[in-house]
């Protein structure tokens, strides 16, 4: 079946125009096209981001100064910020592996709009670069940290300018994608195609694209107040001129909480999509795991002002948002039940994207268990703004969207270059990569509780012990990233070749050809399964 | 070969614009938020910097709106009868309706510069801390929507053109109606900015 005498030209060969090379790209439509722009970009800044960490964690290695100074130290984890959370994070899976597989999995040709899809490409493009330009103009690079929390931010002689505004324009961005997914799950969907047929990794994008547009405008309003601010000086959260630097805060996290599942809801929906997969199994509570994705849409939305514990609340607030931060827990630990629930009993295959699924399993639930922490404001008051956070949120983020990043290039990688990698290096990789995230974050829970501040440049000698094991443990996290990067693209270069459906999986995308045409489909998609019933599903190496 | 597939979908366009306006009014819920916080910190100073504004000037501008809106609704209901002149000539009037606005609000703006009312300026720091505040939302969320006549206008540039060239036609006349719903927004805006800044205060 792999070998269709009359196949249709692969949409590397057809661009659907007749422009050639750099430009059939550039100025392309096509949504897989598009996926993969966004891919190599985010892949290209990932690295880019990764190497700004290494560059913290060396200057952490001792106390006092080691490889720079302390400003440069203040620019370094501002900008590792901005690149890692509006860069990387934020379009990685909606915006690159969403573009790539989203409309094959409803049947469709392409997105609802896919001139605006394009737009959406360029503006990101535009926000990176600007994001990078403003390292290298003006005053200096931005030292606020990526939130530009004010007063520090209206008054610092960085080039907060353009980091803002490259802020802004990212965020339009997202916006796009998210409106053009929505468009195409509720106009696109192929005959046949019902609600409850829709994989769940379409599933959540649909709630991360409800959230990106009704948070991202939020957080364009509130960036664009920074400029203004700075510009003309109202002092809208200035004390000096009657202003409030708390309505800032919220503003912020108003979006920036909700952020948050914009970055973890889609990894969420790969895992879905990957663990029924491999467990031969059709998932357990499909409806669950779709409607706790709306739920933590919604309710991820009110719990903002956890991160405002400390910052003077009244304590009716706290409680308020305390408990609301527990319930959506509820949802997220649905999904987790799910998950084991269908591995349960499964005549489970062992593939990397299944042991890269379950690495994201493990280390969203440490750091989603350690969130509850923080999201009790009585412990909260002790841990804020101490590496506990940091390494919270990296268990959540790296951990979680990263991995589930990892989990969905080695999932769809091969359906869309058609070629599969060395899947014993890739496991190898993965064992790399877990024990020096590991290593890596581990030690910082602990100094964290202790006491050690985020943020900071020098340190106690108490702290030495913990940091040192972390800067140890990110060359090995290095380490295990090469090796992944470098064995994905020696697969899509030289690997074995491989037919439709190489991992035996049921949603619509394995049922085309691998890499697919211009338009995906060769044929009808054949709507009549359902998207995890493996019954009579031939695995197509 | 190239297989590429035209796809018209009207209900998609106008599912895809409404959830765009849906943005555009939480990018100004933002600002009104502050409003309102800001106003029950300092509700006497607003009231007293509120009386500086012109009342007249701001109905006037109201009115010229609302007129606006109407006529893109008129251009609108033309092209649907198929009458293309009266289409592309109410969209003008359209645009020309925005300009007058844009004339009103500067004049509004020059003569609050000269004054002294104008952000960092030496007469609004001796004022009180909440008059500052006031004129400095008031400067922010007008000229944001100031920003968003233009927008329109723009936008309304464009679909001169295109019912020009037939782009937007009886039969297909998404665009122009989606160009008119974000007119009717930026007019939507303003119908909350005009009490909250000229009548309540
Ligand atoms: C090799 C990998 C990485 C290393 C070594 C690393 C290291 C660090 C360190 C040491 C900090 C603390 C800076 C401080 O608070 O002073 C930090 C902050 C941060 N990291 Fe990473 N990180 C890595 C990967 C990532 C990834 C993959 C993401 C996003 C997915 C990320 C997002 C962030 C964010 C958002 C901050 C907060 C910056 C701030 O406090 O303003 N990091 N990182
Ligand atoms: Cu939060």
């Amino acid at each position: 079946m792999s070998n269709d005498a009359t196949a249709l030209p692969s949409f590397f060969e057809d661009s659907g125009s007749d422009r050639k090379g750099i430009l059939s790209w550039l100025l392309t439509t096509d949504h897989k096209r598009i996926g993969l722009m966004y891919l190599y970009m985010v892949l290209g800044m990932f690295i880019v981001g990764v190497c700004l960490g290494l560059l913290i964690r060396l200057e952490l290695i001792a106390p006092g100064k080691d490889i720079m100074e302390a400003q440069t130290y203040n620019a370094v984890f501002t900008l590792h910020g901005v690149i890692m959370i509006f860069i990387v994070v934020i379009p990685s899976i909606p915006a690159a592996i969403g573009n790539l597989v989203l409309p094959i999995q409803l049947g469709a040709e392409d997105v609802a709009f896919p001139r605006l899809n394009l737009f959406s490409w360029w503006l990101y493009l535009t926000g990176t670069v600007l994001a990078l330009f403003s390292l290298f103009t003006g005053g200096g690079a931005p030292d606020t940290g990526w939130t530009f929390y004010v007063p520090f931010s209206e008054f610092t002689t960085t080039n907060v300018n353009v980091a803002v505004l490259a802020v802004f324009i990212l965020g339009f961005s997202s916006i796009l994608t998210g409106l053009n997914f929505i468009t195409t799950i509720h106009r696109m969907r192929a005959p046949g195609l019902t609600w409850t047929k829709i994989p769940l990794f379409t599933w959540s994008l649909y709630a991360t694209g409800w959230i990106q547009v009704l948070a991202t405008p939020i957080l364009g309003i509130t960036v664009l107040l920074i400029f203004v601010e700075r510009v003309l000086g109202v002092g809208l959260f200035d004390p000096n001129k009657g202003g409030d630097p708390l309505l800032y805060q919220h503003l912020f996290w108003i979006y920036s909480h909700p952020a948050v599942y914009i970055m973890i809801l889609p990894a969420m929906g790969v895992v879905s999509d990957i663990i029924p997969a491999f467990a031969r199994k059709s998932i357990f509570g499909y409806k669950a795991i779709a409607f706790s994705s709306l739920m933590i849409a919604f309710a991820g939305s009110l719990v903002w002002a956890h991160h405002m514990f400390t910052s003077g609340m009244s304590d009716t607030a706290v409680l308020i948002f305390s408990l609301l931060t527990f319930i959506v827990a509820i949802p997220s630990a649905i999904k987790v039940f799910n998950w084991v629930a269908t591995l349960y009993k499964g005549s489970i295959i062992v593939e990397p994207p299944l042991v890269y699924a379950l690495g994201f399993i493990f280390l969203f639930s440490v750091g989603g268990l350690t969130g509850l922490v923080l999201g009790s404001a009585g412990t909260d008051i002790h841990v804020h703004d101490t590496y506990f956070v940091v390494s919270h949120f990296h268990y959540v983020i790296f951990g979680g969207t990263g991995f589930g990043l990892f989990a969905a290039l080695h999932f769809w990688l091969p359906k869309f270059y058609g070629r599969m990698y060395n899947k014993k290096t890739a496991n190898w990789a993965f064992g790399i990569l877990f024990i020096g995230f590991n290593m890596l974050y581990l030690p910082l829970f602990v100094i964290g509780l202790q006491g050690m501040p985020r943020r900071y440049y020098d340190y106690l000698p108490q702290y030495q012990t913990g940091h040192f094991i972390s800067t140890v443990g990110s060359w090995i996290l290095a380490v295990g990233l090469v090796i992944m990067f470098v064995n994905l693209y020696r697969g899509i270069r030289h690997g074995k070749k491989v037919g439709r459906n190489p991992w035996g999986a049921a949603t619509l995308e394995w049922q085309v050809p691998s890499p697919p045409p211009l338009l995906n489909f060769d044929k009808e998609p054949d709507t009549s399964g359902k998207p995890y019933s493996y019954k009579g599903v031939e695995r197509d190496e | 070969m190239s297989n590429t597939h035209v796809h018209k979908d009207y209900h998609g366009a106008k599912l895809g614009m409404w959830l765009f306006l849906f943005t555009e009014v939480l990018l100004f819920g933002g600002l009104f938020v502050l409003y309102s916080v800001f106003l029950s910190k300092y509700p006497l100073e607003f009231h007293e910097a509120g009386k500086e504004l012109d009342v007249v000037i701001g109905t006037l501008n109201t009115v010229v709106l609302l007129v606006s809106s109407y006529f893109v609704a008129l251009a609108i209901s033309f092209i649907q009868r198929g009458d293309k002149k009266k289409a592309v000539l109410f969209t003008w009037l359209t645009m020309a309706m925005a300009l007058m606005f844009l004339v009103n609000k500067f004049f509004e703006w020059k003569a609050k510069f000269s004054h002294g009312i104008y952000p960092t300026s030496p007469h609004l720091a001796d004022l009180p801390h909440g008059e500052n505040i006031f004129f400095g939302l008031y400067y922010i969320m007008t000229g944001l929507h100031g920003i968003h006549v233009v927008i329109g206008m723009t936008v309304l540039g464009f679909m001169v053109n295109f019912l020009r060239r037939d782009i937007i036609t009886q039969e297909d006349f998404v665009k122009l109606e989606n160009a008119g719903l974000y007119w009717h927004i930026v007019d939507l805006v303003w119908i909350f900015l005009f009490p909250l800044f000229y009548l309540v205060l």
